[in-house]
Order: structure tokens, then sequence, then C-alpha cells
């Protein structure tokens, strides 16, 4: 039985118009970010700077949280933690039932996705309004965002048009981008007036300030935390950064790396609720940190650097996995590289290390990454830990996609490998026995030609011919 | 003090941890002199459509209504406590351009903001030349909603305040001494990408964006 990836993956890859939509996307994104480094030199001394903000950010993570929560306090901003995304979504559903809430309207925030909140906050009657317009488009659709930095990535124009008709009838058909986006801002402020609560999440907490910062381009992320009277964020423990100063340097790369822009149109800095005096502005801002299982991946001094993530997307949008077949097929609430590493980690390599074999390991992931996480090695980390049988239990599902063949095949190439005359033999004799060989591999063969092994082996063409062929 | 607080904590400070040693800090800028940071400012918000005109402390109330006249803004909503506050009044009543004081709190007039003003008009802390950002630090004279709910915000801008970059703007500055509630940097009309990667302007926020420089 096929997993729930490998059907994903075979969905995708019958879909040739999402591949075309896609490598078109992918292109254009690649290609806007490289004009934007036109100095490699300066690419790379700002790749290490924020590599070690963030690094340094993590070594010194309990005590940053615990300032920032201080700071934050001092603020007027109210600190809540959650270890698992019940409890976070708990938090939300309480803060939001206190104040009588039935109408939520939420910016971006992928930490939502991975709360569920929606759904969560639903089933209790409250409804949530994603007011993004790529993560409007999905919800309309009734799908998850399919990249973490362009929601509706996998959408074209005329399917969104189509969408739009459907749900709207009202509005006259149209596909100009224009139209689509002035209907869209039309149903929005509606809802932004109306909305008792704001929901959003957070790029940078700094914990020198007590300050959320948000990254955007539409203006809803300030709609959400602005208009309504109370403001919800929700965000992971790792987001935090020391100093204001760390802020710079890390905006400089954050945009340029996810949509080649040179910076987004909005960079919200909210320290604090509205102040006596004060026209507008929430009257009370709440700030929920979630562990779901951060902590757990901290402890490993080598996986750790996955935390150093400040959410780009630049992986994604260089990845030739990603490329061939988009969010969905991953089927979780982060795809591509990053997903592929942060994933199995926060759900278990037994479930989700599937995830880590998906990867050709050409390296572009790690060299466009703004803070240097070395993906490839630790796509290799978590193959190795899928398979470990002396785990210490560090990653979760450890060990859990080991097979008993697979294994036995690997000691016994092990003990051919180390036993000269033994090895000998066996080389020997596949040569002489290669035709023996089935020509038939399974799906290796539906598309390829089964290897042919050499009629004699390397060593003894080199014994008869020597080495000298320079 | 929470459980989940007590064990997240717990767990982390559990891990055998190098604090290193802290991290080197450069505050990045360019050495360009005022006219090239008007330059670089105005090129990159040109870039994202936004509109700039220089001009002087004479002259930017009638520059101002001229391009309003321009553009057919019937209102402008302003922030009664700002120091150029009175003047505003004066040049756009001239000209029949009603001004509308942010008096009252939001909710007392939030469908009136949202549904019947055509323009929005604030100072700014400065700007940053290399990025073409607005620094606006929203406070008890100068409500947040003035840069976002109208779809035409109006800036004006001191030339002297234009820093080279936002590194340099921050400690000039003295933020880490101590943050407004809400801070911004405003770099262009809003716009999204969200449909099939084609840039649109005026999303939620701003359609347009004009800025006045004072030189």
């Amino acid at each position: 039985m096929a997993s729930d990836f490998h059907q994903g993956v075979i969905r995708s890859l019958r879909d040739g118009a999402l591949r075309g939509h896609l490598r078109r996307a992918m292109d254009m994104l690649m290609e806007k970010r490289q004009a934007l480094f036109p100095d490699p030199d300066e690419l790379e001394s700002l790749r290490r700077r924020c590599m070690a903000i963030r690094a340094h950010a993590l070594s010194n993570l309990p005590e940053l949280l615990e300032r920032a929560e201080a700071r934050c306090e001092e603020n007027g901003i109210r600190v809540h933690w959650a270890e698992t995304p019940e409890e976070a979504n708990g938090i939300v559903h309480d803060i939001l039932q206190r104040h009588g809430v039935t109408r939520l309207v939420k910016g971006k925030s992928m930490v939502s996705e991975e709360m569920g909140l929606n759904h969560y906050l639903e089933a209790r009657g409250i409804e949530c309004l994603e007011s993004d317009l790529g993560e409007f488009i999905i919800q309309l659709a009734g799908e998850t965002p399919s990249h973490i930095v362009m929601p509706a990535l996998h959408k074209s124009k005329q399917q969104i048009a189509e969408l739009f008709h459907e749900k709207f009838p009202d509005i006259p058909y149209t596909d100009d981008v224009d139209e689509l986006t002035a209907a869209a801002r039309a149903i929005l402020r509606e809802k932004f007036q109306q909305a008792e609560a704001g929901l959003s999440g957070v790029n940078f907490l700094v914990a020198e300030t007590g300050t959320l910062c948000l990254v955007e381009n539409e203006g809803n992320g300030r709609m959400s935390t602005t208009v309504p009277p109370l403001h919800i964020a929700v965000t992971g423990i790792e987001k935090v950064v020391e100093q204001l100063a760390d802020v710079p340097p890390l905006l400089s790369l954050l945009p340029r790396s996810a949509t080649g822009q040179r910076i987004t149109t909005y960079f919200n800095m909210i320290s604090g609720p509205r102040k006596s005096g004060e026209k507008d502005g929430p009257h009370e801002v709440h700030l929920v940190l979630l562990d779901n299982g951060r902590s757990r991946i901290y402890a490993d001094e080598e996986l750790q650097a996955t935390l150093r993530c400040i959410r780009c997307g630049a992986c994604i949008n260089h990845c030739p996995v990603y490329t061939r077949l988009g969010g969905h097929a991953y089927g979780t609430v982060y795809p591509g590289p990053i997903g592929s590493i942060l994933e199995p980690q926060k759900e278990g390599l037994d479930r989700l290390g599937e995830l880590a074999e998906a990867s050709t390991l050409c390296g572009a992931c790690g060299e466009v990454c703004p803070v240097r996480i070395p993906i490839p090695q630790l796509l290799n980390r978590l193959r190795w830990e899928s398979v470990r049988r002396d785990g210490d239990g560090g990653t979760r599902g450890q060990g859990g996609r080991r097979k008993s063949s697979q294994a036995a095949l690997w000691r016994a190439w092990a003990s051919l490998a180390s036993h000269p005359k033994l090895y000998r033999i066996a080389v020997a004799s596949a040569s002489r026995f290669r035709r023996l060989l089935p020509q038939q591999l399974g799906p290796w063969t539906s598309v390829r030609k089964a290897p042919r092994i050499a009629d004699k082996p390397l060593r003894q063409i080199v014994d008869a011919e020597g080495e000298g062929h320079e | 003090m929470s459980e989940a607080r007590r064990r997240i904590l717990e767990r982390l400070r559990s891990v055998g941890r190098d604090r290193g040693e802290g991290i080197e800090r450069t505050v990045d800028r360019h050495d360009w002199d005022p006219e090239e940071r008007i330059a670089r400012f105005t090129d990159r918000m040109q870039e994202v459509r936004a509109e700039v005109q220089v001009t002087t402390e004479a002259r930017w109330s009638a520059d101002l209504v001229s391009l309003l006249k321009a553009k057919g803004v019937g209102n402008l909503v302003y922030a009664p406590d700002s120091p150029v506050a009175a003047r505003l009044e004066s040049a756009l009543q001239a000209d029949d351009i009603e001004a509308v004081p942010y008096a009252l709190e939001i909710e007392a007039w939030k469908n009136d903001l949202f549904e019947r003003m055509d323009a929005g008009f604030t100072g700014s802390r400065g700007a940053i030349a290399e990025t073409g950002s607005l620094i606006l630090w929203p406070d008890t004279s100068e409500p947040r909603l003035l840069s976002l709910v109208p779809p035409l915000h109006v800036v004006l801008l001191q030339a002297d305040d234009i820093y080279s970059t936002f590194a340099e703007a921050m400690q000039a500055q003295g933020w880490a001494q101590g943050m407004p509630t809400n801070a911004l940097l405003i770099s262009g009309p809003s716009k999204s990408a969200d449909i099939a990667q084609v840039l649109a302007y005026g999303v939620h926020g701003p359609r347009s964006l004009l800025v006045l420089i004072v030189t």
C-alpha cells in the first residue's frame, strides 16, 4: 500500500498543468532573487551574519524567551506558553470566549496552520477569516497552503477566476487580476470592520524591547493587528532574537530570499496595546508561544540548526523536487526542503521519515538558505536516524523505517567489503554470471535499462593495463 | 507560572549549550550625501509606483493641494494634534477639499473612515534611502490607521531625516531605548502577487502613496 506521500507524488506528477505552472513560477522567483544579490561576497557575508544572529539566539534561547516575556509583559502584552497545538488552540479559544468573539480575522500565520486553528475554532462556533489574498483564496477553495510564503501558488488565474465566480455569483465573472484583487478588497474591508479580534503570526520576536515584528505586502496583517479591539499573535518558541539591532540584517535577507523583493511594503513592529490617549490599535495584545516539538529538536546539537529557519521559502523555490510536486503532495504543513527536515522531527520519523528520502541531495536548498541551515546534511542525518537501531530516542520515531531485509543486505555488504578474498570471489562470479541477472527490476526498469555488470572487474583491468592512462 | 512554561524552559535548559561569546554587530551604512539619499529614496519609491514630490517648507501645502486636486480627492483625514494641522486645514479648506480630523477613537467612526475617506495624511520620523522606506511611529497625536485605511496615503518627509540604511536610522534615533506601541516601515502602496504571481496594487491598504520631501 503506497503511503500518502507516495500517492501525492503520483497525483502531482500526472498533473501536467500544475507542473508547467510551478516551473514558470519557480523560474521567476529564482531569477528575481538572483537579481537582488548581484554581489556574491555581500550575500555570503550577510548570510554568515544572519546565521550567527540566529545561532546566538538559539544558544541563549531559554534566557531570551524569559527576557522577551518580561519585556512584553512590561509593555502590556500578555504572554502564554503552549507545549502542544491543542494547548495553544485552547489558549486562543479561552481568550476569544472571554471577549465574546464570534468573528476572527487572520493575517498569514504558518504556526496557526500547524495548530489547525481555523478548524478548531470553527467547530466551536467562531468564524475565522483568512485575509491574506492567497490564504483567502485557498480558504474559499477549502484547501491548505501549498507554499509557506505564497499559499495559493498552485492555482492558475483561471482557476481563481472560476472560484470567485462560484463563491460570489453577484460579482461578474472576470479573470483580470486587478479586478479580482479589487473584489477581494471590497469583501474583506467589511470583514475587517466587523471582526472582534485579529490573529497574526510573528516573524521576529525581539527580546530586548518586547517587540513583535511582522513582514507583509498587502496591509491585511496591519488591518488584523490594528483594527479589531483584540490582537492575538501566535509563534514558535524559536522566533526570538536578542536585540533590535539584529533585525535589520535579517530583514535585509528575508524578502530578497523569499520573493526577490528588496523589502516588503510593510514592516510592522508591535510593542504593546493601545495606550491611553491613542485613538486606535487593539486594547489587548496576547502572544502565544508554541513549542510543538521544537524543544526536542533543540536538544540535538546538529539538528538544532533546523530552528534557525526564518521561513523565507527560498529552499522551496530552488528545490527540484518541490518544483515537480508542488506543496500538497507532501501532505504536511511545511512543504519542500525545510518541511522535509522539520516535519519528520515534529511528527516522527516513523510517520514522515520518507520525506527526508525524497531528495536528490543536489544541495540547492543549503546554498540559498539565508541562515545557512545545512539542509542536505540534515536530510542525510535524518535518513540515518530513521534506520538506526542503537538509537538514544532523541529524535522522534527513531529507527522507525528500519527494515530487517535491508539491514541484512548492508551487513552482508559490509562483511564482503572487509574480507578481500571473499570479495574477489564475489566480484568474479558476478562478472561471470552477469547474464543471469534479471532484466526487469520493477519500476526502475519501466523507464530505464537494467544496470549491467562489466565482463571484467575493474581490478583485473587495472592489473592488465596499469593505471597510466594520463 | 504555567506548567507548560516551566516544562518548556526546563527542557531547553537541560541541553548542554555553548553560550558563545556573543556576536559582533556592525551598523551597515552608506556614505551617501543628502542629494544622493533623496535620489535613491525616490528611485526605490517610484519602482513600486509611489509618487514622490520634492518641495520646500514654504511650498509643500500648496503643492499638496494641487496634487490632491489633480487626483480628484474630495476629503483628507489628518491628525488634529499634528504640528502641521492648522496649516493643512487652511490650505485644504481654501481649495474646497474637506479636511477631516481623526478626533475620535476608531470605534466611534470606523465605518466612516473605511467607507468615506479618500486620503489620509501623516508625517514621518524619517526614511531609508537603501530600500525606499518611510519610518512612521504612530502615537497619541497620530493614529495608526491614517496610513492604512484611506485609498491614498500622503506623507510629509523632511529631507534631512533620510538615512542611508535601516540600521543607521535605528541607531541614530535610539530605537533600542524605547519602542512605541507601533512602529512601521512603509515601502510603497499595498500590493500582492498572490494571484498567479501577477503584481496588483491596493489589496487591503492604500492603492497610492504620495511622499512630499521637504528640502
